[in-house]
């Protein structure tokens, strides 16, 4: 037995060596989204440890007091049904704590769900996120332009990522930033985003989706919205437009650099959402299907 | 030749897949030449092959549950080599998929169902003092069709090619759009039929339970192995219909051209996920339930103490049961159902938390106050106790949904569910099967041995796993075959390769144990070498063809310790005539056919489908007529093999 607790108090201690040397990316949000859910996590750990702790110390006693070797030889264990305090304790402190933690889950859920605190009235910057063997492209509307793997976004202002993918289930992750979600073919998810500093961020796709699927990263750069401003500017003076030809030829699975262009890709092929899903029968149900729930 | 092209593998600029493509053709023409030349074929097939004998078939899955673990294993040691370094180049990113790919099937479909449908077979109807099980030639229809599934999923990466879209097999990635070549139609066919061998299990156990226990074995008197096994059973038969279903559906889409799961003309890509999960969560359930239940029996004979609340334990388990069907959605949090869903599937997983948690403070208090012996068995069962309950918090952590945003797809996952599987299936059922052995073959395996092995497998766990906590949470996605050295993962990552090895070297351990003992093992270990409990132990070991002499009279849940030190009688009555069923060939030929008929279907060749389909019909036809009454060993032969055994009660 003293091996194993030697071990165990050895991988604690490579765990805390890389938790002091280098903030894990979960653990060390930059915007309010990844700030709640870092929160939840670092309550369920501290509440589960708690657990494991119990667990252990009863074990550890049991043990080391009931082995046979520390008995005496005619020492014969006695009969025990149960007892219903016992198990009323057994069964109660567990129920307590998964009651606390339902409603800590609850509440964050519906908080991480929706705008943060304080961007519920702002009208959100639209980013159109779409994914593609193995790319991802973002498109902004009201901007009115397009980018390959990569996208800029101003600080300090809720942005609305939809989801949705030109093929295989894919998922969106800044782990910085917010919770992932699904993008899919047939319909159309909504993320809130905000980034609270400017900076680089990684983003990737989590869900396994193939073959290139190991590159299939992005880069978010989150600025001022000033400077955003003039990235929007830069592309326009710069940048081609994208035409349905460039776009399919974009679609073809493989890798890309990052690409910018002006125009959007949703003027001819529209995300699956509203009108455009293709579970959408008819304008009498098209508030339930692909419809914008807050 | 454009026939046979199908059957070849697609393009792979892998070594390693010809390397073993060559050594499993000289391993099969090895075991054929060896059985050939030792003349053991027809004792294989009339000893073996045609048995119906519940004792023999458990031994059989078990073996091999033991064949794939080796199998998956392999697959999980070629991929923490991958990944032990950043931007490794041992495996492709197509191999590397194909490798998680059968991992993960092989481990839970071929390797964990198996063995714990083995121990069950085994060991239920002894603990219940019948004979064998309600319908002895269904069992071996069940056992032969797990085992031509399993044989057809292994020859997809020598024929055709392997499954590549995870053992999820998500659509559309496992759709022909993004999956052209057969690996996905292997998966489809492998598992519907070893699928519907389980589910005949399902029915024939539960019969067996409900009809055949002995005398006063009233159901609050069942031990409680046979207790979860009766539960599994049950979630068996309300689960397994949902993946046959599933099965079909994804087989009609890229075989018929259907398009439930498309995304287009209307399929849902999301139905499949959901599906997959209503049967796939029950399942990680009918896994952990006879692990729970071996458990109880090992803590229990090991702390020599009854098990602490018989009740609570059944009723936990037939809590836990109904909300298996309960929490499916927890596997997509992340596909975008909203809040409110997504809070109530939090909340019911986590409540699964408490009869959980019920049945870890039992054990606990079950070796309270006992007299604990460190046997291999009972040291698997105490390291479980707390690796499973790292492994259950983690779960806890993963149902709250906002987190799970951040958790989902990544090894943070990975980590948890090994967390769970392996201390909790894997480290019981070698508990299981070291427990049982004297019970299997007479002879005990060597526990120098088995605690080295024990050593191995818990620290490589260790090793090979809490890393992924880390590295899950520092942003690693499950499933990437590599990744750069900026990302800081390459330390940890080899940290868990190290216990992989560790943990390869502990199941070589136990295999050489197997090889030692057989070799030089004491044959005379009694009939009652733990100083046991329960029912299975009040016959001899090995056990006798059938059984019980005379059907032994129940009086409580630890029959065979109340007999041997409250003087309870067991066996009333004299040896009379006991009727068996008849071996037969029918089993294995029927599933053979079957094999046939989905090999074929695989590679849409539909004049073998037809002609395999009339050979089921065919079989069924047979079976519906044939008159079969068993027979009879006499009474005489029975007093002979007691005598044999020292004489009977």
């Amino acid at each position: 037995m003293k091996l194993k607790w030697a071990y165990l108090a050895f991988l604690t201690g490579i765990a805390g060596f890389l938790a002091g040397c280098e903030p894990l990316l979960v653990l060390d949000p930059k915007g309010p989204q990844a700030d709640t859910t870092a929160n939840v996590i670092w309550i369920s750990i501290i509440t589960m440890a708690v657990i494991v702790i119990v667990v252990l110390v009863m074990l550890t006693v049991i043990l080391l007091k009931y082995r046979a070797s520390k008995q005496d030889p005619d020492y014969e264990p006695p009969h025990i049904e149960g007892n219903k305090y016992v198990e009323g304790i057994i069964v109660g402190i567990p129920i307590i704590i998964v009651a606390f933690l339902s409603v800590v889950s609850t509440i964050s859920t519906h908080q991480v769900e929706n705008p943060p605190a304080g961007y519920e009235e702002d009208e959100p910057l639209v980013i159109y996120a779409s994914s593609s063997n193995w790319k991802w492209h973002f498109s902004y509307p009201e901007q009115d332009i397009e980018t390959v793997n990569y996208v800029f976004i101003p600080t300090n202002q809720n942005i609305e990522f939809r989801l949705y993918s030109h093929g295989t289930i894919t998922s969106f992750w800044i782990p910085q930033l917010a919770g992932q979600k699904y993008a899919m073919a047939d319909m159309t998810n909504y993320l809130n985003v905000v980034a609270d500093e400017p900076g680089e961020y990684f983003g990737r796709n989590s869900n396994f989706n193939g073959e290139g699927f190991a590159e299939n990263e992005f880069a978010v750069t989150a600025m001022p919205p000033s400077e955003f401003d003039s990235w929007v500017e830069d592309i326009h003076n710069t940048a081609e437009p994208i035409t349905e030809e460039k776009f399919e030829e974009l679609l073809e699975p493989g890798h890309l650099g990052q690409m910018a262009f002006t125009g959007t890709h949703q003027a001819f092929q529209p995300a699956p959402e509203g009108e455009n899903s293709p579970h959408n029968h008819g304008p009498s149900d098209s508030e339930d299907d692909g419809g914008h729930h807050h | 030749m454009d026939f046979l092209d199908r059957f070849s593998i697609p393009p792979h600029d892998d070594p390693m897949l010809y390397a073993s493509i060559v050594a499993i053709g000289l391993v099969s023409i090895a075991i054929v030449a060896g059985v050939t030349y030792f003349k053991k074929w027809g004792y294989l097939w009339n000893e073996w092959l045609t048995t119906v004998d519940h004792k023999r078939i458990g031994i059989m899955y078990i073996i091999s549950a033991l064949l794939m673990l080796f199998r998956g294993g392999a697959d999980a040691v070629m991929m923490r080599l991958q990944t032990a370094v950043p931007e490794n180049s041992f495996l492709n990113a197509q191999h590397y998929n194909e490798v998680f790919t059968t991992h993960g099937v092989v481990m839970i479909i071929f390797m964990a169902m198996a063995f714990i449908i083995g121990m069950m077979n085994f060991v239920v109807p002894l603990q219940i003092g019948a004979r064998d099980v309600a319908f002895p030639r269904l069992n071996a229809l069940s056992f032969w069709l797990y085992f031509a599934g399993a044989m057809l999923f292994n020859i997809s990466f020598v024929v055709g090619g392997s499954p590549d879209a995870g053992w999820t097999n998500y659509y559309p990635l496992a759709g022909t759009e993004f999956s052209e070549h057969v690996g996905v139609n292997y998966y489809n066919w492998a598992l519907q039929i070893s699928g519907t061998g389980t589910l005949m299990t399902g029915i024939n156990f539960i019969v067996t339970i409900m009809k055949m226990r002995a005398p006063g074995m009233k159901l609050m008197k069942m031990p409680m192995f046979t207790w979860s096994a009766l539960i599994t059973n049950l979630i068996i038969v309300f689960a397994f219909p949902v993946l046959t279903i599933a099965l079909l559906l994804g087989t009609f889409d890229r075989q018929f051209f259907t398009n439930f799961f498309t995304t287009t003309d209307g399929g849902m890509d999301m139905m499949w996920a959901n599906l997959f999960w209503i049967w796939g969560h029950p399942e990680v359930y009918i896994l952990i339930l006879p692990a729970f239940g071996i458990y109880s029996q090992i803590i229990a004979t090991f702390s020599e103490r009854n098990l602490y609340g018989y009740k609570s334990m059944v009723a936990s388990m037939v809590i836990i049961s109904l909300l298996s069907f309960l929490v499916w959605v927890h596997h997509f949090f992340t596909m975008g159902q909203g809040a409110v869903t997504n809070s109530i599937f939090s909340i019911t997983t986590m409540a699964i938390a408490v009869p959980t948690g019920i049945k870890i403070f039992n054990w606990l208090l079950t070796m309270w106050k006992g007299k604990i012996r460190f046997t291999t068995p009972m040291m698997y069962s105490v390291a479980f106790i707390p690796l499973f309950t790292i492994g259950g918090v983690t779960g806890v952590m993963l149902a709250m949904a906002s987190a799970d945003y951040q958790y989902h797809n990544t090894m943070f996952l990975v980590a948890h569910f090994h967390n769970v599987i392996i201390p909790g299936v894997v480290f019981a059922m070698i508990a299981g099967l070291i427990y049982y052995w004297p019970k299997m073959f007479g002879f005990m395996l060597n526990e120098r041995i088995g605690k080295y092995a024990f050593w191995n497998i818990v620290i490589g766990f260790c090793l090979a796993f809490f890393p992924m906590y880390i590295t899950g949470l520092n942003g690693q996605a499950r499933r990437m075959y590599t990744y750069s050295e900026a990302t800081g993962f390459g330390p940890l990552s080899m940290l868990s390769f190290i216990g992989a090895l560790l943990l390869a070297v502990g199941f070589v351990l136990i295999v050489y144990n197997v090889y030692y003992s057989f070799r030089y093992a004491p044959r005379n270990v009694g009939d009652d070498p733990w100083n046991a409990r329960s029912l299975e132990w009040a016959t001899h070991n090995p056990v006798p063809e059938y059984n019980f002499a005379i059907t032994p009279t129940v009086q409580s849940e630890e029959a065979f310790w109340d007999y041997k030190k409250n003087g309870y009688k067991l066996f009333n009555g004299e040896i009379k005539d006991i009727h068996m069923p008849n071996n037969s060939g029918w089993s294995i030929i029927f599933a053979g056919i079957f094999f046939v008929f989905a090999f074929f279907f695989v590679f849409h060749v539909w004049a073998g489908v037809i002609i395999a389909f009339l050979g089921i019909i065919g079989c069924m036809i047979y079976r519906s007529f044939e008159k079969d009454d068993g027979h009879h060993i006499h009474k005489e032969e029975i007093e002979e093999t007691e005598k044999k055994f020292g004489g009977a009660e």
